[in-house]
């Protein structure tokens, strides 16, 4: 079931949407990011609200079609399609919105059933969904046949991700899976990725939770107002973050038992200061690639 | 956040008993009064439409066959017109054409009504912009002059037919609401999800969509199915009635032209007056009560 | 002392029951302090808040006691509480910032919520207790569109305090924010309580982490119950509560990597409180739990204004 992960890259992808009252205006939700996720890797993709992440989920899905740039998984491009959804599929932030609250919650699987495996027998399918369903670590009896207002979000969250192991599942994209989530639930989703991971499975995590994401991921990628602002290799990124709003968005993460800190100013921006540039990015050491500060005084503008 | 469920009671557990969306629905709707009145007066009226005619033979009813215009008595329940027909008789074939116009013309406009509304709101972009043109243009085209053209030309002779003409021009109210429905409930992650699973857009509106404005489609259907029997019935009035066969509207016609009131023969023209008035009248209380049942909020704990 | 709640029993009514949502809490709240209350989905905490102010329709007060200032409130009658409400004890509802109107300016929506109040409130006023909270008066001639989440909800936060209460409820009026906006909406509040303009304050929220800056003490509840109650410090690194600690060790802080060392969450769920189990009600999900447990723990003050209700505790 899950084979490996599928390389995941995207190349000065942008997104521009039609604003204003006669679609005169456009804001740019997205724009020109660059990055990239190994087969099996799990990427942490870190922003607030506005910062376009969730946008460039729904491009990897295929649910929002690219501007410009090109976003390629295993070099092919996203084509959505019943053959695309078999290997990459997504989990959302709203458990309650996913499931159509008329039906029973297992219709999800139904619905997976029809379009992908036809002809297994009812007896075969019992099986696999139950298979799925304790990889997930829920107990079939007490999920299976209830309608979505009778489980917990937690619940929910984790028929998702059973439903997108029903298939071939190589990588999935999981949008604030857990940003609904009381705090005892939400550990045992992020177990549960990070177990998926280790069996190889690709992921893309989207989050605006700075703990949640260095909790799983080795690589992250810092957003904002659409533009990649530092990104790496997890460890280097937030021990020793370079661009003042990285300093910014760790320094404003509410640690129990620690007083806020505040934000250690950046004395020189290191995209200036660097030598060889890989786009709007300057890779300071190996694997840790900042964008320019942005400060006051920098008469110079990044390309 | 804008679609999160009720804060209290709180999340219910596992253990919580089973109550199926429709089961609750339908606890409310036997206890719903204006609901019980409304639809338990429509259910006479349909019964005494289809059945009396039955019961008489299924004869003529516009045969002159008695005294003229002679009050209500022991044979002729509802009197006799100028001409000697029994309004009873007419009474009953007259409920039959009225239901039947009310369904034709209902079912028409609320099948043009969806497949416009949803294809308009589910797409979205140009699909839209073609969609919404067409409802704006026949939203403005002034019914009754377009019917009296064709009744012109064509001579409206079945009540089927004049249902047809109805249904086609009265669905663009129904359109935009449906289309604005479908608008918000595109948004939902439900949506994307059945996307992800390979679902094509016909299927997502009738599986994903439709169901969650159920309750909203049946009302739909029966404020269509009231109006429709309320144009039907001012068509007859003025004149431009199918040819063949009695409606209310028709009985009201003729007893307007035949002097009916200054000559004092209620009997001819309350009979179908009432009748129009009972049937509209009770579709639409029921409709409100079905609103209470169907939305929590209006219901009084 | 501003508030003493005594054994607080709140049902709601449904279709299938009372659903027994606030089982018997019982604390105090002293001048000046900050209060956070914090739990899980199903705990009883927004219920706790709402049934202060008695804003909602479907609950049903069965028993216990609240004081506010010396005074009882009517917390039965609808009619009563009106002159409490907002004047004495005022809430900010949860997802506040999303039900404000979007087709008026927010000038013109506090002009018009004052006046069917039948309060008045000079513009100099108003400005200044903007500038308190962070926000320039130019928000007054803005529409809720126009601002950021952090902005929206401090402006209903003035709203809310308007009056003066002596007493504010918070709830979760961070949960949809950016970290940089839940520090200022955090810092707002302290500022209301620091200026004096509000007495006391208690905060309802599931995020125990940003609790921890704000709280002066932290009350943290289950199923309907209160589980503990100490000073923030001692709650945060002391934990005597089973739960407590469960949930404090399930909080991923920066720098905890999977690979390391993985969290674990606590299994199982809440129980229903349609029919809720006799004895302790973390019992089915406690790794602590024994036959013991079958009757219910008393709440007992194991330290000078530390209060646990656990048989293990003690």
């Amino acid at each position: 079931m899950l084979e490996g992960g599928l390389m995941l890259t995207l190349d000065r992808v942008t997104k521009t949407f039609r604003a204003g009252a006669f679609g005169g205006g456009s804001t740019t939700a997205v724009d020109r990011v660059s990055f990239s996720a190994a087969p099996g890797e799990l990427v942490s993709l870190i922003g607030e609200s506005g910062s376009g992440k969730s946008t460039i989920g729904r491009m990897v899905l295929g649910l929002t079609q690219v501007s410009s740039g090109s976003l390629t998984l295993d070099g092919e491009q996203v084509r959505p399609g019943k053959d695309f959804y078999r290997r990459v599929q997504g989990v959302f932030q709203d458990p309650f919105s996913c499931y159509n609250p008329v039906f029973k919650a297992d219709r999800v699987f139904a619905l997976v059933r029809r379009a992908y495996h036809p002809d297994v027998s009812d007896r075969e399918w019992a099986d696999r969904v139950e298979k799925a369903v304790r990889d997930v670590r829920l107990d079939p009896g007490q999920v299976l046949g209830r309608y979505p207002h009778q489980l917990s979000g937690g619940q929910l969250q984790r028929l998702l991700i059973a439903r997108a192991l029903l298939l071939d599942l190589r990588f999935l994209v999981a949008d604030e899976i857990t940003s609904m989530l009381d705090a005892s639930t939400r550990i045992d989703v992020l177990n549960l990725l990070a177990g998926l991971k280790e069996r190889g499975l690709g992921v893309l995590y989207i989050t605006h939770d700075l703990s949640l994401g260095t909790y799983l991921a080795e690589k992250t990628v810092v957003l904002r107002s659409g533009r990649v602002v530092e990104r790496g290799d997890t460890q280097k990124v937030f021990g020793n973050p370079l661009h003042p709003y990285t300093r910014t968005l760790l320094a404003a993460v509410p640690r129990l038992n620690q007083p806020w800190t505040t934000a250690e100013p950046v004395a020189a921006c290191a995209y200036h200061e660097g030598g060889a540039r890989d786009g709007d990015l300057y890779e300071t050491e190996p694997d840790h690639f900042v964008a320019c500060a942005g400060l006051p005084d920098c008469g110079r503008t990044p390309a | 956040m804008s679609t999160l469920p009720d804060p209290a009671p709180e999340a219910p557990s596992a253990e919580t008993p089973v109550a199926k969306p429709g089961r609750e629905s339908l606890h409310y709707a036997v206890r719903n009064p204006k609901l019980i009145i409304g639809v338990s007066l429509v259910a006479i009226l349909l019964a005494v439409g289809v059945v009396g005619p039955m019961l008489l033979g299924n004869g003529n009813p516009n045969e002159y066959v008695g005294p003229q215009a002679s009050a209500p008595d022991g044979t002729y329940w509802m009197g006799t017109t100028t001409f000697g027909q029994d309004v009873y008789a007419q009474f009953v074939h007259g409920l039959r054409a009225t239901f039947l116009v009310g369904v034709v013309g209902g079912a028409i406009a609320a099948v043009i009504a969806m497949v416009v509304g949803f294809l308009a709101g589910y797409r979205g972009g140009i699909t839209d912009e073609i969609l919404n043109m067409l409802t704006n243009v026949v939203l403005v085209i002034p019914a009754l002059a377009v019917l009296l053209i064709i009744n012109a030309y064509m001579g409206v002779r079945s009540v089927a037919v004049q249902g047809l003409f109805i249904g086609l021009t009265s669905w663009p109210w129904a359109a935009r609401a449906i289309r604005a429905q479908t608008f918000s409930l595109r948004t939902r992650e439900f949506v994307d999800l059945a996307r992800l699973s390979g679902s094509g857009t016909w299927r997502i509106v009738f599986r994903e969509i439709a169901p969650n404005m159920s309750s909203y489609l049946f009302m739909m259907f029966i404020l269509l199915f009231g109006g429709s029997i309320l144009i039907a019935s001012s068509l007859d009035f003025i004149g431009l009635g199918p040819t063949e066969g009695v409606s209310l509207g028709l009985m009201l016609q003729s007893a307007q032209q035949w002097s009916a009131l200054q000559l004092g023969m209620w009997w001819w023209f309350v009979p179908p007056g009432a009748g129009i008035t009972a049937i509209v009248g009770a579709l639409y209380v029921a409709n409100v009560g079905l609103d209470e049942v169907f939305n929590p909020k209006l219901r009084e704990s | 002392m501003t508030l003493t709640v005594k054994d607080l029993r709140v049902h709601y009514r449904t279709l299938r029951g009372e659903v027994r949502a606030l089982d018997g809490v019982g604390f105090d709240l002293a001048d000046g302090e900050i209060l956070g209350l914090a739990g899980e989905s199903g705990c009883g905490k927004t219920t706790l808040g709402k049934a202060l102010i008695r804003l909602d329709g479907r609950m049903r007060h069965v028993g216990g006691s609240v004081t506010l200032d010396g005074d009882e409130l009517p917390l039965s009658d609808d009619r009563a509480m009106n002159a409490y409400r907002f004047h004495k004890i005022s809430l900010v509802p949860q997802y506040s910032m999303s039900a404000l109107n979007p087709t008026r300016r927010i000038g013109r929506m506090i002009r018009e919520l004052l006046a069917s109040r039948g309060v008045t409130v000079d513009t100099g006023e108003l400005h200044r207790r903007l500038a308190l909270v962070g926000l320039e008066p130019d928000v007054l001639d803005r529409y809720p569109i126009e601002l950021s989440g952090g902005m929206k909800q401090r402006a209903v936060m003035v709203i809310s305090t308007l009056l003066d209460p002596s007493v504010l409820v918070a709830d979760e009026v961070t949960s949809a924010l950016d970290v940089s906006n839940q520090q200022a909406v955090v810092g707002a509040l302290t500022g209301l309580r620091d200026k004096g303009l509000v007495t006391s304050m208690i905060f309802v929220t599931h995020d125990l982490g940003l609790t921890s800056h704000i709280a002066d003490s932290i009350m943290v509840m289950y199923a309907g119950k209160l589980a503990e109650k100490a000073p923030t410090k001692v709650l945060t690194t002391e934990p005597r509560h089973p739960y407590t600690k469960m949930l404090i060790g399930s909080l991923p802080q920066v720098g905890a990597r999977f690979v390391d060392k993985p969290l674990s969450g606590i299994e199982g769920s809440p129980p229903s409180l349609l029919n809720p189990p006799a004895g302790c009600r973390f019992r089915a999900r406690c790794p602590l739990a024994d036959s013991g447990c079958a009757e219910e723990p008393p709440v007992v003050e194991v330290a000078p204004r530390h209060t646990v209700a656990c048989w293990k505790a003690a």
